[in-house]
């Protein structure tokens, strides 16, 4: 007897969940860190540590669970082999965090972020230039009092 | 049909209606930049949760 163990349905067929769950594995792969609603995010959780798990044990049969999983997306498939299962040699699971967010303006639904726990965080170059930006008009306008 | 016996009043009414209250949030503290948060979120307003977190500000 399975009673009392129903996945979440999040509003879609079983297809159109399995397919939107896939996608969002590959985007997490990917970017390392996701936003999206809390009930998504606690599923892909489940979805994305088997598949890791799947990653560090290796061998043909699991690369091909994998393939499957991930839409057969080499890259993706590729980069957890190789990238991100050896990051979690030492790891026993645990390897996704989940912190929440804010709820969103439309419905009110609420959002988090989904990230693997160890990821290699990029430079904010784009926030850095914005505030040199600023940092340079407000120079500009010092220099024109001045000369004023 | 089944319909009410008695005519109810306005007073039963409001009575009834003056325990609808709204409830206040159960704010906590950021530790971060003191300011009022949600428990268990991230601080809106420095973007921490617990160590560094999102950054916009």
């Amino acid at each position: 007897m399975r009673h009392r163990v129903a996945d979440k349905k999040l509003g879609r067929t079983y297809e159109h969940k399995k397919a939107l769950l896939s996608n969002m594995a590959i985007s997490l792969f990917r970017h390392e860190r996701i936003e999206t609603t809390l009930a998504k995010a606690k599923l892909l959780r489940v979805k994305a540590e088997r598949m890791i798990t799947w990653a560090k044990r290796g061998g043909l049969a699991n690369i091909r669970l994998l393939e499957g999983a991930l839409l057969h997306n080499k890259d993706t498939v590729g980069k957890l082999v190789k990238v991100i299962a050896p990051r979690y040699k030492d790891r026993q699971g645990g390897y996704t965090r989940i912190m929440k967010l804010r709820n969103r303006k439309g419905d009110n639904a609420l959002i988090a972020i989904i990230e693997l726990v160890d990821r290699v965080k990029k430079e904010k170059k784009v926030k850095k230039e914005g505030k040199e930006a600023v940092a340079e008009v407000k120079d500009a306008k010092k220099t024109e009092v001045t000369k004023k | 049909m089944a319909n009410p016996k008695r005519r109810f009043s306005a007073a039963r009414r409001d009575t009834r209606r003056s325990q609808w209250k709204l409830k206040a949030p159960g704010l906590s503290i950021c530790p971060q930049c003191k300011q009022h948060k949600l428990p268990h979120r991230v601080c809106e307003n420095c973007g921490y949760y617990g160590k560094k977190e999102v950054v916009e500000v």
